[in-house]
């Protein structure tokens, strides 16, 4: 099932009564989930990212703007009526039910002809705690369960009624690191198995990157990006989602543009064919640095973190925004740690030139 | 710390500590330690004079005085009525209106605070103003015999007229005065069921009842429970209530309580039996925790935490 | 399209069915609304009717037209309604201020000190919370009597003191202040007292004040034992005072001078409630119980 966004907005009255102000949490939305994806709705908390999840599923009513699910459209429809699964971020789980019960729940509520044998639905939750490997403890009671656990339960109720659409809230949030990542490839090989369109939230870009098809990066409400992740993280649309993306995260030199060629402070790096002179920032991601002893950026060396297969040079730059740079190099490569700087030529494509204001990407010729 | 300071600082505290528990455990002792042992030995004396305070003999007679005495059994009736009519009526009435102020958008605080009104009033003197509207005086009818009028019942005197009708007007008023403390339990119990579990059940198209019946009930039956158990322990010690609707000699009126029957038997025109009044006050003590007992056990079994 | 208009369909059904319930709901809550304030109303009407045009009608009226305060001055006047009310107010504050002095020190010590013992001795004043006072009672009465103190202050006031329950409430409250702050105040040369006196009582004031408070209503109301020390009408409080007004009056059956005392009774807690809305309702749903 295809689900599309059309201008979606979203606005609250503002908390402050008096002002008649209002709190814009999703602004003039578009765009499109294909058939069968699963697809990452990033952005630093507070984005709006739960929102619009929740006008996805209809717990909230948008101000402006259409959903539609396939070729129906669902924007006036309450809740109850949409056929979506939710996966709430503390799972939401009844404490008073078994985890056999907690999943038969939706089924229980089908009516008409849809209803469903007790037989059938047995069948059927037994099924999906299969899929979700949970089939061992289907007579605990949440309490008796493990975070990770909860997790499989929440997620087996919301497909037991083969949702439209699966919607997971934040799903790893509550698990401890270790879990989170076992537990993302669950999620993963679930989505797969079972080809349901799913939209997740989340705020941890890491998270993001591994397993959706798509990321939809977004700030303020307003949506920043959407692609794969790879070609998102290469090819950055602005500032924001440049630094948004990719660990360690990009560094970001002030950089000045003259004549096709890219300074950085005193430091002439580069030659960037088809961006305008004048002011701009330029992010560089990590591997974007070369070790080269008459490369063209010179920087102070601050020390140097063997990781294995990576060696990590800790430097600074007077034009840099944060006060250290990281960059990652093979470990093929030998760093004099008695040196007082260390001088890198840059990866073309791993150079990324921003306007100064507006944080909008320049292009020029790679 | 080394155990030697830890000793020490256990030393000094230890008297330190008793002196400031000294007034709490004084008075406990005096006036509800003492007086716990005191009244079974007051039910076992037979023949006690309260003058010269002396008994005649050790037994269960005092048991087997109150246990045939008519007044008692009245009374012991009249609190079972009493009991087993308001306890569900308010515990259920509460509970719709909670769950209606739940579901308004509007104007809960309002209300809120208008339903807790008669928690802080004066349970006698209100109960004056229940008399008022329920008597029937050789001037006028009352407010209560107004209404029946209009429906062509009546008219009746509920104060000093047949019995159901005093019955009547003395549930009506018990549950008017334990009304809002169960309203106020079950609102913050409801408040306190997470939105989530409501979000989670409309998503799955949980229809209105089912969500009441299959998560608002069993996440509120703890608090449920416990104002059934605190209901029939109030229920069971009915006085004041009757007292303010029919007065102080409350044998005439056919309306006595268990606890009515104690204190007249302890004072009064008809008192001067401490030893009576400690029968029956064991008695009333047994029934009530015979009662909580089960309540509790039926709790275990229907409540899920 | 077709699936359109079947949506819009149900989301107006869903909204009619919304504003009927709203409806329905809003009624259920006035109608009991009205039957909490109606007997407000009606004690407030009365009392304000003259005692001739009461008696006069014989379907009562709803409203008055040429209300009189003539009541009340005879409510203070013709019985001791004034007396009552000093006693109620010497009664609420003596007992109020003694059970302060002596639940606070013992909450303290079971919540700060360690001494040997402690646990069992809190577990036993636990178990004290479940003896009714209808047991009690009739030793106590007979105690008092004993020691002569019948129709006096003290034995009004003095087995009112003490209330597990608060002791229990207050102790959990000073249990939450973290130990640090104890042991910084000894590292000081704070005197276990001082710091009572001047950390522990001011941050757990909200909870002082909620159990005050609740004394303070449960005093005002409190009928059966004072009904069975006194019987001098000198030392009655307000709930013997109208109960006594009740059956033996102003010489005749005055009702709307009666209301005009019940309503002079009930104006205090319900200012005082009116006050402290917030406080009281959240300490009675911390588990305070009727009386």
């Amino acid at each position: 099932m295809k689900v599309v966004l059309q201008n979606l907005s979203k606005a609250f009255p503002s908390r402050n009564k008096k002002s008649k102000d209002e709190v814009i949490a999703v602004n003039d939305f578009t765009f499109e989930i294909p058939d069968g994806k699963l697809i990452g709705l990033l952005g630093p908390s507070g984005c709006g990212k739960s929102t619009t999840l929740n006008l996805i599923c209809g717990l909230q009513k948008p101000t402006s703007g259409r959903i539609f699910f396939g070729e129906d459209d669902v924007t006036d429809l309450p809740a109850e009526h949409r056929g979506v699964g939710l996966v709430f971020q503390n799972y939401a789980l009844y404490p008073h039910l078994t985890v056999r019960q907690n999943i038969c729940f939706p089924l229980e509520n089908l009516k008409g002809k849809d209803k469903l044998s007790k037989a059938q639905m047995e069948q059927k939750a037994l099924a999906v705690a299969k899929l979700v490997q949970i089939d061992e403890l289907m007579d605990r009671k949440p309490s008796e369960l493990s975070g990770g656990q909860q997790q499989r339960v929440a997620i087996a109720r919301a497909l037991v009624k083969m949702p439209r659409v699966l919607l997971l809230d934040e799903p790893l949030s509550n698990l401890d690191a270790r879990l989170r990542l076992q537990t993302r490839e669950e999620i993963k090989r679930i989505q797969k198995e079972t080809g349901i369109t799913t939209v997740f939230v989340t705020h941890d870009q890491d998270e993001a990157m591994s397993i959706s098809d798509l990321i939809v990066v977004m700030k303020d409400g307003v949506l920043q990006q959407i692609g794969r992740p790879q070609q998102v993280y290469d090819d950055p649309a602005n500032l924001f989602v440049a630094k948004f993306l990719g660990t360690p995260p990009i560094s970001v030199f002030d950089g000045r543009v003259a004549d096709g060629r890219l300074f950085i402070g005193e430091n002439d790096v580069m030659d960037v064919n088809g961006a305008p002179d004048g002011e701009v920032c330029a992010g560089i991601r990590p591997e974007g640095f070369v070790l080269d002893k008459d490369g063209p950026l010179v920087c102070r060396l601050n020390g140097v973190e063997v990781m294995g297969r990576d060696i990590s040079i800790l430097a600074s730059h007077s034009a840099c925004e944060a006060p250290v740079i990281r960059a990652i190099v093979s470990s093929d490569n030998t760093v004099e740690r008695a040196e007082d700087s260390v001088r890198f030529a840059l990866k073309r494509h791993k150079v990324f030139l921003f306007e100064k204001e507006s944080g909008k990407r320049i292009a020029f010729q790679v | 710390m080394t155990a030697e300071a830890e000793t020490i600082k256990m030393e000094n505290n230890n008297r330190k500590a008793w002196l400031y528990l000294l007034p709490a455990i004084l008075f406990l002792a005096v006036f509800m330690v003492y007086p716990l042992f005191d009244v079974f030995v007051y039910s076992f004396e037979e023949g006690y004079n309260s003058a010269s305070q002396t008994f005649t003999g050790i037994g269960l007679y005092n048991y087997s005085y109150v246990l045939h005495d008519p007044y008692f059994l009245q009374a012991v009736q009249n609190t079972f009525i009493l009991v087993i009519i308001t306890v569900p009526l308010s515990t259920g009435l509460a509970l719709l209106i909670s769950v209606g102020l739940a579901s308004i958008p509007k104007l809960r605080e309002l209300y809120q605070t208008v339903y807790f009104l008669p928690y802080v009033t004066n349970t006698l003197a209100v109960g004056l103003v229940f008399m008022i509207l329920f008597k029937r005086t050789p001037y006028t009818d009352g407010l209560a015999n107004l209404l029946l009028s209009l429906v062509n019942l009546g008219p009746i005197d509920f104060i000093d007229g047949p019995y159901w009708a005093k019955m009547f007007v003395l549930c009506f008023y018990t549950v008017w005065v334990v009304m809002p403390f169960k309203i106020l339990i079950l609102t913050s119990a409801l408040a306190s069921v997470r939105q989530d579990y409501y979000d989670a059940a409309r998503i799955d198209g949980t229809s209105r009842f089912r969500m009441f019946y299959k998560i608002t009930l069993p996440m509120i039956s703890p608090m449920l429970f416990y104002l059934i158990i605190t209901g029939f322990i109030g229920a069971f010690k009915a006085y004041s209530d009757a007292v303010a609707l029919f007065g102080t000699n409350l044998n005439a009126a056919e309306m006595n309580t268990i606890v009515g029957y104690v204190y007249d038997m302890l004072y009064g025109d008809s008192g001067g039996f401490p030893s009576y009044a400690s029968a029956a006050a064991i008695i009333l003590f047994a029934i009530v925790l015979t009662i909580t007992c089960i309540n509790l056990l039926v709790s275990r079994k229907h409540v899920h935490y | 399209m077709e699936n359109k208009v079947s949506y819009e369909t149900i989301e107006r059904r869903d909204q009619r069915w919304q504003t009927v319930r709203h409806v329905i709901v809003y009624a259920l809550l006035t109608l009991w609304g009205i039957t909490v304030l109606f007997p407000f109303y009606w004690m407030l009407l009365t009392s304000v009717k003259s005692y001739a045009s009461y008696n006069g009608e014989h379907i009562p009226a709803f409203f008055t037209l040429s209300p009189t305060l003539q009541n009340y001055t005879e409510a203070f006047t013709a019985v001791s309604l004034g007396r009552y009310f000093l006693n109620t107010l010497l009664f609420t504050v003596g007992t109020t201020a003694l059970m302060l002095i002596v639940i606070v020190p013992a909450a303290f010590a079971f919540s700060r000190l360690n001494f040997r013992g402690k646990n069992i001795l809190f577990a036993l004043f636990l178990s004290l919370m479940m003896i009714p006072n209808e047991l009690v009672v009739i030793t106590n009465f007979v105690t008092v009597t004993d020691l002569d103190l019948r129709n006096s202050f003290l034995g009004l006031i003095l087995p009112s003191v003490t209330s597990v329950f608060y002791i229990y409430l207050l102790k959990e409250n000073f249990s939450q202040i973290p130990d640090e702050l104890y042991y910084a105040a000894k590292v000081d040369g704070t005197s276990d007292l001082k710091y009572l006196l001047k950390v522990m009582l001011p941050i757990c004031r909200p909870t002082v004040v909620t159990v005050t408070i609740l004394k303070v209503i449960e005093c005002w109301n409190s009928y059966v034992w004072p009904r069975l020390v006194t019987d001098d009408p000198a030392y009655f409080l307000v709930s013997n005072g109208i109960q006594e007004i009740r059956e033996n009056g102003f010489g005749r059956e005055n009702i709307p001078a009666m209301m005009a005392a019940v309503v002079v009774i009930s104006v205090p807690l319900i200012v005082l409630f009116l006050i402290f809305r917030k406080k009281i309702m959240e300490g009675v749903a911390r588990g305070g119980t009727k009386g």
